[in-house]
């Protein structure tokens, strides 16, 4: 039982950077933009989040750097796709390419002078678990609850997404502009506006992800802590339907795998470790191939009819 | 009528909107009068939609203004127009598709709370459906419901915003009789209520049952403002078809040879799976043009499409040269002897980032001279396009010019050339004068007769009754898929081409 508490615990740790992106590429693909760029923005807000923690020590400043990082490069993917009307794919990729260099780039340079400028190896504020004493030897309901700050974030922001999408007037509005920008412009919905705007806050939420990682799951700067966990969560959202609800199962899914490859590769086991590291995006992909597969048989709500298409009103 | 005594609801002043290539609307005036239902009629490209999409905001016109209850109005958007109780039923349906009939009724609504009360929408959704015998299933998805049915939606939707002005586009295209019936039920009925609506149309019995009103476009200009009482549907298909004078086209006096091509009872679907041709027979002879007179949409396509091997039939039988070919495909056609000029010519017909030779060699290419083996040969395929450059008189720098950058009428010409080329035996040409200047529009109709002076068959489809009187030897007129009537040229007038063109007289 300690075992599976465990695991779950370290699962839910490492799915909340997972959820945090999921969701915020679902918000940015409901409105009809998709954005390959969150592998770049995740090691953007990483970097420069956890420059701001080690610098002011205060993690709220180190979030909103991270956040606003996040926003600006999606305002960026925003711009060229939807007023430049580049295409999506290579505007989202260039971003992408743009972001790791330039976050390998920071990590070298944003560093005091005492660590040859780098920021490898440093030690900023971080978050902690929560220790709930009274709950510690609870099974599963201590792995819930003793995590930190963001994965709470985590729990409030899956339910509340889900609601905003489909029980809400701006959720509807938002659901329309994916499927059908001709007509929710026909409708009176501002698209250009709405498609700006859900893409920034996509951006944010994916920052938000890429900062757990630096200052939460493995505290502190490396090259390529990312992993590609922004790839994984392109997939991931897929995975989920689009519905933020099931953006869960799949982070559960990725963590869950990583958690139980740690737990082989702690108690020594012969598999070569390079094999078990690429376990949890080798699970991810089949399981994610089984599951669109079965979907696409059911017949179930596809990705948004009108995803990664321009859009323009008087265009014949 | 009260027309005297009221101030006009809707007034639209010196409208004009311009897409590339085509003057949609050139100062078009327009009134609607509270409780009155105004009929807009001509021909498809006469700017009817337009001008109904620049009322409800979609579009800006270039210049104009609109006055809606006596005040200047400023449409930006469709938000502002439907804040002024604007309404429109658009031809395309704007209904999203996975979303749910009740969803899609309030979406855009500023006015409904954050939290939505799907239960109170439900109730006064199914209050409005009872009233006005709109009958629709609130939950179901849109993608779920016949064409008829979304409609309904899409009326409700307009009565659930309480609009009062109503602009329905071609509302009865889709339509099964007794369902456009019903259309005209809740129309009467939104009438007794104050309401007014414009309906967009090409079909005369409409008019002469719908409206009170009826206002005829012609190639963007406002012709004629009339009182249905006053008026006929002969004197409407006048105004509507327009008198344009042509230069008359020499050719040599009219003697069919044997039977090229022979369609007997052929039915076809359209690309959504819907009946588009039914029982189609006709016959095309050596040496004569047969011209297909017709509102687009109601069947040409498939018709073309089927000839050249493009599109299956579901029945009946295409014989050519005696030889049945009802299941074969393009390239049979072609070996055949059968050319296409397609309706839509930069997709279909031509590869605008390729040159001009490469366009013209794309029917010949696979045999001597221009090709060996798997090798082309380009010097053959240049001297080729030399040749038919000159012949055919294309305005292009030179050969090698990516065709996109020549003018439509001389791309046309450049497919023209090709397919002659290529004729062997009957050639299919689909509106092949559209949107070409007079000049490139006789040159195009002087290949035309050409090839039928030489003894091939010619299937022609336009929407422009003069130039098929002018050219084709006898016209058959296609309506909803089905043949009208089948006549001589010379004995065709166009009021009796108009009327069936809009379904009337069979």
């Amino acid at each position: 039982m300690d075992m599976i508490t465990s695991i779950l615990a370290i699962t839910i740790r490492a799915g909340t950077s997972l959820v945090f992106a999921t969701v915020g590429e679902i918000f940015t693909e409901r409105a009809g933009i998709l954005n390959l760029g969150i592998e770049g923005i995740m090691l953007m807000s990483a970097v420069t989040g956890f420059a701001a923690s080690f610098y002011t020590q205060n993690l709220f400043i180190a979030l909103l750097v991270a956040a606003a990082v996040g926003a600006a490069m999606a305002a960026l993917h925003a711009f060229l796709t939807v007023t430049m009307r580049a295409n999506q794919v290579v505007s989202g990729l260039s971003i992408t390419l743009f972001g790791s260099g330039f976050a390998s780039f920071l990590g070298q340079r944003l560093g005091p002078a005492a660590n040859n400028f780098r920021l490898v190896g440093l030690k900023g504020a971080r978050f902690m678990p929560a220790s709930f004493e009274a709950v510690s030897d609870i099974p599963i309901v201590s792995a819930f609850l003793n995590q930190d700050l963001l994965t709470y974030l985590v729990y409030i922001l899956i339910p509340l997404s889900w609601f905003f999408l489909y029980k809400t007037r701006p959720g509807l509005w938002l659901r329309s502009i994916g499927e059908d920008p001709q007509t929710a412009d026909a409708m009176g919905i501002d698209v250009i506006k709405a498609k700006y705007f859900y893409t920034i806050l996509g951006g944010v939420f994916i920052a938000l992800g890429g900062a757990h990682l630096s200052l939460s799951y493995t505290p502190g700067w490396a090259e390529n802590i990312t992993g590609g966990r922004g790839w994984i969560v392109v997939a991931l959202v897929i995975f989920s339907m689009w519905n933020p609800a099931r953006s869960l199962w799949g982070a559960l899914l990725f963590g869950g795998i990583n958690a139980v490859q740690f737990r082989l590769q702690a108690s020594g086991t012969t598999i070569p470790a390079a094999f078990l590291n690429m376990l949890p995006y080798l699970g991810t992909i089949a399981v994610l191939v089984l599951m669109t597969w079965w979907e696409a048989l059911s017949k179930k709500v596809g990705a948004p009819a009108a995803l990664s298409q321009a859009y323009m009103r008087e265009d014949k | 009528m009260e027309e005297k005594n009221s101030q006009p609801l809707v007034r639209m002043i010196g409208i004009s909107k311009a897409f590339p290539g085509v003057q949609a609307n050139d100062c078009v005036d327009l009134e609607l009068f509270p409780g009155e239902v105004l009929a807009l009629l001509g021909e498809n490209g006469a700017g009817k939609s337009t001008l109904m999409n620049i009322l409800c905001g979609l579009y800006r016109p270039d210049a104009g203004e609109i006055e809606v209850r006596g005040r200047k109005a400023s449409i930006q958007g469709p938000r502002d127009s439907q804040a002024l109780g604007i309404g429109m039923i658009h031809q395309n349906f704007k209904l999203v598709d996975s979303m749910t009939v009740l969803e899609n009724i309030i979406l855009g609504m500023k006015n409904q709370p954050f939290l939505l009360d799907m239960k109170k929408v439900r109730s006064e959704v199914l209050q409005l459906s009872e009233r006005y015998n709109l009958k629709v299933e609130p939950d179901a998805s849109v993608w779920q419901l016949s064409v008829g049915e979304q409609q309904r939606v899409e009326i409700l939707k307009l009565l659930y915003r309480k609009a009062d002005i109503l602009i329905l586009d071609e509302p009865t295209a889709v339509l099964t009789p007794q369902e456009s019936s019903q259309l005209a039920k809740v129309i009467r009925l939104m009438k007794t209520e104050g309401k007014s609506a414009i309906f967009i149309t090409h079909k005369m019995d409409e008019v002469m049952n719908f409206s009170d009103r009826v206002m005829v476009l012609r190639k963007g200009k406002a012709v004629a403002g009339l009182s249905t009482a006053s008026t006929s549907p002969s004197q409407l298909a006048r105004l509507m078809v327009g008198r344009e004078m042509l230069f008359s086209i020499d050719k040599k006096p009219f003697s069919p040879g044997k039977t090229i091509l022979k369609l007997d009872r052929v039915c076809a679907k359209d690309d959504r799976g819907l009946d588009a041709l039914k029982e189609v027979s006709l016959d095309i002879r050596s040496g004569e043009i047969l011209g297909i007179a017709g509102v687009a949409g109601n069947g040409q396509k498939e018709l073309a499409e089927v000839i050249t091997g493009l599109r299956k039939l579901e029945s009946g039988s295409l014989r050519l040269d005696e030889r049945d070919m009802s299941q074969s495909s393009p390239i049979a056609m072609i070996k055949a002897g059968v050319a296409h000029v397609p309706q839509d010519r930069v997709s279909v017909g031509s590869v605008g980032d390729l040159s001009v030779a490469s366009n013209l060699a794309m029917k010949e290419y696979r045999k001597p001279p221009l090709s060996t083996g798997i090798f082309l040969i380009p010097r053959r395929i240049t001297s080729l396009a030399k040749k038919l450059i000159e012949r055919f008189k294309i305005m292009t720098p030179g050969p090698d010019t990516h065709l996109k950058f020549l003018s439509g009428g001389n791309i046309q010409k450049t497919i023209l050339a090709r397919e002659i080329g290529a004729c062997k035996s009957l050639l299919v040409a689909v509106y092949p004068s559209r949107g070409l200047d007079i000049g490139a529009t006789e040159s195009v109709r002087r290949q035309l007769v050409d090839q039928r002076d030489q003894g091939l068959g010619v299937l022609f489809v336009s929407e422009d009754i003069d130039e098929l009187m002018q050219v084709a030897d006898t016209i058959a007129v296609l309506f909803e898929g089905r043949v009208m009537a089948v006549m001589p040229s010379r004995e065709a007038e166009p009021e009796r081409l108009g009327l069936l063109m809009a379904g009337v007289g069979a």
